[in-house]
Order: C-alpha cells, then sequence, then structure tokens
C-alpha cells in the first residue's frame, strides 16, 4: 500500500473506531433503558447545554488554570532538582529513597492533609497538591535524560571553555529534552486526573466540583455530562503537547532515524 | 614523558593501541588532570581548557549537537567570545567555506555523510581561532578516501591560519605525510621512544609526496619503531595465528 493511502487508512481508523464506540454506546443505552445510563444522545444534549457554553466560564476555565499552573510548577521544579541530581550520584544516593517514597502514596492518601496544612480548598491548595504529585515523572525522566548525555559532547563543550551555566542551558537542557518530554507528557495526564479528584473531594468550582454536585443530586445527565468532558479535555490537552512536541522535538525523529538505539 | 610542542609546527603522536595517546591529549587540552607532572603553555600551567586551544575528536557524530543545525553547532564555541554578531556569522561562513561545507549550514549533522561531519567538526575548531589545534584520531572512523582529502583539509588550514597541530593517530602513513615532527611512544608504562624529524618538502601531496623515497624511508622506520613496541608488549604479529588449546 502506498504510504498516501497508509495515512488515510490510519486517519480513517482514527476517526471511524471512535464513532463506532459511540455508535454503539448509543445503542446500548436505548436498550438497556438504566437510570443510570442515560442515552448517549441525552447525554450530548446536556453536554451542549452545560459546557457549551453557559458553565464554561464558571468551572472548566478554572479547572483548566489549576491543571495548567499545577503542570508548569512541575516542569519548572522537576527540571531544576533533576539537573543537579543527574549529575551528582551522591545526591542521587540521598535523595532517591525520600523520592520513591513520596512517589509511593496515591494522591487521595495526601488529600486531607494537602487541605490541613493549607487551611484552605481554594485555588493555592488545588494548584500546589496537582504540583506536588506531577513532579515525580519530570523529575525522574530528567535525571534518566541527563544521565543518558553523551559525555562527548560535554568534553567538546567543555573544551571550548564554555562554563557551567552556559552548558546547562545549551547542551545538557537540549540534549535531555526527550527524555524529559516523556516524562512530561506522563505528568499532563496525571494533572488531569489529580485535579479531578482534589476538585471531587473538596472544592467550590471545577468540572470535578459538577462531578460531585451531581452525584450528590442523583442527576445522571450532568455527571456523565462532565465525565465526557474530562475525557474530551485530556484527550485535547494530550493532542497539543503531541503537536507541540513533535514540533520542538523533531531533530530527535531524524536523529533517531540515523542512529537507532 | 617529557614533550614540548614548538609554536607552529605539525605534531603527530603515534603508539602502540592502549599506549595512552588519547589520555596525553586529553591532559594537554586541560581536560584531564595529570596525576604527576603539568602541562605548560607558554610558561604558564594548564589547568582548565586554555582558550586558545580547540580539541577535534575522533567521534564527531558524539561531538556535534544533533538538535542544532551545522551552522548553530559551529557557532556555539563563538558564543562566548566577545564578538559582535556580524562577526559570528562571518566566522561562521568563512570557516564552513574553508572545509568546503558553504552550501549545508542549514542542514542537520544527522542529514551528513561521516566525512562531512568531521568537517563541520574542523570548522568549529577552525572558527573559534584557535592558535592550536589537538586532534585526536581525527579520521580514524572516515572512509580512506575521504581521510586524503580531510587530511590535506587540515594542512592547507594549518598554513593558512598559522595554528600549531598536535595530532594523534594510529595511521603511520598519516602521521608521516601530515608532520614536521612525529612522536613514537611506547607501550605501557608510556614513554616517549622516538621524535622522528619529517623533512619532506612542501607543500605535500597525496601521490607525489608518498612516491618519494624519504617518504618510505621515513614511514618505515616509524612501522619498524611500532612493531619493536607491539612485540615486547606481547602482541601478536600480524600474520602469526593465535594459538588455540584444546583439550588438556
Amino acid at each position: 500500500m502506498s504510504p498516501r493511502a497508509q495515512s488515510a487508512v490510519k486517519l480513517g481508523l482514527e476517526i471511524a473506531v471512535p464513532i463506532g464506540l459511540l455508535l454503539a454506546w448509543q445503542a446500548w443505552t436505548v436498550h438497556a433503558q438504566s437510570q443510570y445510563f442515560p442515552r448517549l444522545s441525552t447525554i450530548l444534549v446536556q453536554f451542549r447545554d452545560m459546557w457549551l457554553f453557559s458553565q464554561f466560564g464558571e468551572h472548566v476555565v478554572p479547572s483548566l488554570e489549576r491543571i495548567l499552573l499545577g503542570f508548569g510548577i512541575a516542569v519548572v521544579v522537576g527540571i531544576a532538582l533533576g539537573i543537579p541530581l543527574g549529575f551528582s550520584r551522591w545526591g542521587r544516593v540521598a535523595a532517591m529513597p525520600h523520592i520513591e517514597f513520596w512517589r509511593a502514596i496515591p494522591p487521595p492518601a495526601l488529600l486531607p492533609i494537602s487541605v490541613v496544612l493549607l487551611h484552605s480548598i481554594g485555588n493555592v491548595q488545588k494548584v500546589s497538591f496537582i504540583a506536588f504529585f506531577c513532579v515525580f515523572p519530570i523529575l525522574l525522566n530528567t535525571i534518566d535524560g541527563v544521565r543518558g548525555i553523551d559525555p562527548t559532547l560535554i568534553d567538546t563543550a567543555r573544551s571550548y571553555g564554555i562554563r557551567r551555566a552556559a552548558r546547562i542551558r545549551r547542551i545538557v537542557l537540549p540534549a535531555a529534552m526527550p527524555q524529559i518530554a516523556a516524562g512530561m507528557r506522563i505528568s499532563l495526564a496525571l494533572a488531569v486526573i489529580i485535579m479531578v479528584v482534589s476538585e471531587y473531594f473538596s472544592s467550590t468550582s471545577g468540572v470535578g466540583y459538577v462531578l460531585l454536585i451531581s452525584k450528590n443530586t442523583f442527576q445522571m445527565g450532568p455527571m456523565w455530562a462532565a465525565i465526557v468532558l474530562i475525557g474530551v479535555l485530556g484527550y485535547l490537552l494530550g493532542l497539543a503537547f503531541a503537536l507541540a512536541e513533535r514540533y520542538f522535538l523533531a531533530w530527535h525523529r531524524g536523529w533517531r532515524a540515523v542512529n537507532p538505539g | 614523558m617529557s614533550l614540548s610542542v614548538d609554536d607552529g609546527e605539525f605534531l603527530c603522536v603515534v603508539g602502540p593501541s592502549g599506549c595512552g595517546k588519547t589520555t596525553l591529549l586529553k591532559c594537554v587540552a586541560g581536560l584531564l588532570r595529570p596525576t604527576q607532572g603539568s602541562v605548560l603553555l607558554r610558561g604558564k600551567p594548564v589547568t582548565r581548557p586554555p582558550e586558545e586551544m580547540a580539541l577535534v575528536f575522533q567521534e564527531y557524530s558524539r561531538s556535534l549537537m544533533p538538535w542544532a543545525s551545522v551552522a548553530n553547532n559551529v557557532l556555539l564555541p563563538l558564543r562566548h567570545k566577545k564578538l559582535g554578531r556580524g562577526e559570528r556569522k562571518a566566522l561562521v561562513r568563512d570557516s564552513l567555506e574553508a572545509v568546503g561545507l558553504g552550501a549545508a549550514s542549514d542542514r542537520y549533522p544527522w542529514q551528513l555523510s561521516g566525512g562531512m561531519q568531521q568537517r563541520v567538526a574542523i570548522a568549529r575548531a577552525l572558527a573559534y581561532q584557535p592558535s592550536i589545534l589537538l586532534m585526536d584520531e581525527p579520521f580514524a572512523s572516515v572512509d580512506a578516501q575521504t581521510r586524503g582529502d580531510l587530511e590535506d583539509l587540515t594542512l592547507r588550514v594549518r598554513e593558512e591560519y598559522g595554528i600549531t597541530i598536535v595530532f594523534v593517530t594510529h595511521d603511520i602513513d598519516e602521521s608521516v605525510y601530515l608532520a614536521d615532527r612525529v612522536v613514537v611512544l611506547t607501550h605501557a608504562p608510556t614513554e616517549v621512544k622516538e621524535i622522528v624529524g619529517v623533512a619532506l618538502p612542501k607543500p605535500r601531496d597525496q601521490i607525489s609526496t608518498k612516491e618519494l623515497p624519504d617518504f618510505a624511508h621515513l614511514r618505515a622506520h616509524v612501522y619498524r619503531l611500532i612493531k619493536r613496541e607491539q612485540v615486547a608488549a606481547g602482541e601478536p604479529e600480524a600474520g602469526e595465528p593465535a594459538t588455540v588449546t584444546v583439550g588438556k
């Protein structure tokens, strides 16, 4: 099959499979007539009513803000800590047990502490909560990325008298970026999940809050519409990230094609 | 080991494998600190890579940044020199022209062949305008025909820019072809076995210089020195099958 035909088939599948699933979902819910599983058509109507665009500003925007802010902080902190740890074996020996410990705790377990410590359920608490858990994939991937840099590249920079700060900016960061981006991708998906968890637990706004309220008032339609929205948000964020990665890391694909493994 | 390099000369260093040629070069470059002894540059000890020195590695593909274009790769060392932007661009353009890669400045290193990548590394070293160039087996990973072109490029560049070159190689023909003097090292524990002066006429040429009887004599002399070292180190001579004992 020619490359063009192949891309056409791939695109076709990417569109057809979800549509097929949606049709199956509709057919099943119509048939099942269950109170807890409203028809897909009902859900979609609710979706349009709620999210396009009456409650968009009230709930979707705060949720998005929290995700992006928490993710952004995690990126900065993860990279800032990961680079020195990537270079220092002693640093790693000292830090890894702590990292592994905190990383292993499931987010819901730390929710009450987060609320109590910060005396609030406002944005600061939410954002810091998201940032805390999103740090780990980025941190660990940054460490690995830095450790994997070819020493010849560093030696070259040193031999030209490039000092450490400039080396980090111009050599270490770009060289480790493919690995860091992999960590960022994971963290972004994690941010969506943690956002929902923290809003579901206690919040006054946001998509997770809507989920909670509609559950408490037994409104299945809005509840499902919220679920669908969360899925769509996650998908769109992931798509945006993939497009950005494709652009900024285009060099990596080309380089890999010539230097496999 | 005690060795001195004259200003403006082309010094080749050869020796049996594993005798520490790369380590020596890294010490001279200021990348490694010697456990004993010192490296002096114009009388002053070298503790970190000196500004007037540039280094070209054997693994060119690993010394070039894959995320940057050829031009940006050549530009990197210049960013930290006090130069105007126009000056930097001119240096990059000129050095790429000098190595014959004027048309490739916007391509990426991994899009180029091995020989071309090594030229980029050389261009980068040239743009830096060093007074001393250290080259660690730079053409070992390049095919034989390209090697000849790159050798001539090095000689031409040296003539044009007046740079002192210290060139480590295991290729004996190459060392005699390029050098003003050839330093022959012993096997470990390494010392200077002999320094051979090369009085071949300049400019050197891949065909006519290598036809000269003096070239053959010098080459044979260096080869014999190395062979004796290899035998003394216990390496099997080429042509002698390694013996394999089976059974008791």
